[in-house]
């Protein structure tokens, strides 16, 4: 019996979504929208946090040591600066290093290279460039140069505290951008959802009457509610489909634009991580349409 | 087989559509009840149908409180009572064909069974060449002749007619009646409320008269007379 149920409870769907095509393709439609706002999330997201991690990498702090600081010094503190949870990287430029990349610098400006030369000594300290996790951690790690004692002898200065103001505003600017992104996110996502759940709801408004003409008929409740769900899945799989098949061409147009302006090119992105984004289109399609479907009948089961 | 027992119904707001209505309604009897509109006949089939419930007394169908039927009783029950409305409440995104299968199935018959029966009651009804018409395609009096297959479908011990003519011409109501009596003939318990006079006349057996909620008439083989 319960084979038999399902199958006309599977056939009673098919047909009424093909009967009622209006309603069906309304749903259909709105689902789609709330579908395409998700999807474009996800590639504002990815875009968003391409764009911060570029602003993060650009950001790091140097310590410049002293010209008679030892190499195995450095080195160890280099060794003790990347046992921190919070630093990311830490790139040792040696004195050497540090002249080649002063002369590369300096290549047509005959007149410093002469005073260099003139020296005859190598003027300059090597350098530690430590990059961190988060740019509010550079604080920290600026603290623990500046009172570790057995290295502040060789540590000629630390660069933190003349980039302080702008390493600052920049930590701020990041943390708002990401709460502001997740704040509007949010926001869409709720209003989508609301508007699919309406239309749904309408959709089955309409069929009020039938509902209780089933229920005077004897049907129980997991028999008139069933088509309604299937109906729902449907409406979830059909737009999500449409959905997919929507974005090929707009992230196709828009990839070496976002890429020469964010650094991301969409759609690579979209390529990259096709099924993942199916997944959390299709998961989310039928569990809106079957989530509201459910819903909307229980209302009308009351007879 | 019915019994409705010293029932009474007050709505929250103070109105009192049923007040003590008490008779006995035998098997393969058929019973017309008239009165005027608001008098609580409609409400009187509701609780019949668990639609709605009395604030007094009982109402027995067989030996099952009708009131008090839980969910999926309800439903066993409905199975068993095949009605009828004035406005025919057909499915309208369903054929003729699948509104009777509808109900067949809403019982749990099997698809061997829906094939074979629902030509025949089709064909009963004088539908059978009208199968996969939808019921906008239909008069009328065929779509209250679709709704009495449906009804009568599941082979049901008692069938309820709310006002069955009030939409129809003469010759539709008088067929309809027909039916109504054939039907009973065959051994099922018809209750039929109507507010026509020649509908009560052509049929001439018992008639309940309800007015303002209380039942003022009760004649074995009646004639109309408000």
């Amino acid at each position: 019996m319960f084979i038999t149920n399902t199958k006309r409870i599977i056939k009673a769907a098919l047909v009424n979504f093909w009967r009622n095509k209006t309603v069906s393709m309304s749903a259909v439609l709105v689902v789609s929208i709330t579908l395409l706002v998700f999807g474009s999330l996800i590639f504002s997201n990815a875009a968003l946090d391409s764009v911060l991690l570029q602003l993060k990498d650009k950001v790091d702090i140097n310590v410049y040591f002293t010209v008679d600081a030892g190499e195995e010094d450095i080195l160890e503190l280099k060794k003790s600066l990347e046992s921190f949870p919070e630093v990311e990287s830490v790139e040792y430029v040696s004195r050497e290093m540090a002249l080649e990349n002063f002369r590369k610098n300096h290549e047509n400006d005959q007149t410093t290279l002469e005073a260099l030369d003139e020296l005859g000594d190598n003027p300059l300290g090597a350098t530690l460039n430590v990059q961190a996790n988060e740019t509010d951690q550079y604080e920290s790690i600026a603290k623990f140069l500046g009172e570790n004692s057995s290295s502040s002898s060789i540590i000629d200065k630390v660069n933190y505290y003349q980039n302080k103001l702008v390493i600052d505003r920049l930590t701020k600017i990041i943390s708002n951008t990401e709460r502001v992104g997740f704040v509007v996110t949010l926001i869409l996502i709720i209003i989508s959802i609301i508007i699919t759940f309406n239309t749904i709801r309408l959709a089955i408004y309409i069929a009020k009457e039938e509902i209780s003409v089933m229920m005077l008929v004897g049907a129980s409740n997991r028999y008139v509610r069933g088509p309604f769900v299937i109906e729902g899945v449907l409406y979830g799989i059909i737009s999500s489909a449409l959905a997919l098949i929507i974005f090929l061409p707009v992230t196709f147009y828009l990839g070496s634009f976002t890429e020469k302006l964010l650094g991301v090119n969409v759609f690579e992105y979209y390529l990259t991580n096709f099924f993942h984004i199916l997944l959390i289109l299709l998961v989310s399609g039928v569990f809106l349409g079957v989530f509201s479907s459910y819903l909307a009948v229980r209302k009308y089961l009351k007879v | 087989m019915i019994y409705f027992e010293k029932v009474s119904k007050t709505y929250k707001n103070g109105d009192k559509v049923l007040d003590c209505v008490t008779f006995k309604i035998e098997p393969r009897e058929f019973v017309s009840i008239v009165g005027h509109s608001g008098a609580g006949k409609t409400t009187l089939l509701k609780m019949l149908l668990a639609e709605d419930h009395p604030t007094e007394g009982f109402v027995f169908f067989g030996s099952s409180d009708v009131s008090k039927l839980k969910k999926d009783q309800k439903n066993k029950f409905r199975r068993k009572v095949g009605v009828i409305f004035q406005d025919f409440r057909l499915l309208p995104h369903k054929t003729a064909y699948e509104n009777v299968s509808f109900a067949m199935e809403a019982a749990g018959r099997t698809e061997e069974e829906i094939e074979s029966d629902v030509p025949h009651v089709l064909e009963l009804v004088d539908l059978g060449d009208k199968m996969w018409n939808f019921p906008h395609e239909l008069s009328g009096g065929e779509k209250q002749r679709l709704a009495i297959a449906r009804a009568i479908v599941n082979q049901p011990d008692l069938l309820i007619a709310d006002e069955p003519t009030g939409n129809l011409d003469p010759i539709n109501t008088f067929e309809i009646v027909q039916i109504l009596k054939k039907i009973n003939e065959l051994g099922t318990t018809v209750i039929l409320t109507t507010h026509n006079k020649g509908v009560i006349d052509s049929v001439g057996k018992r008639v309940i008269t309800m007015d303002k909620g209380r039942v003022t008439r009760d004649d074995k083989s009646g004639k109309f007379s408000l």
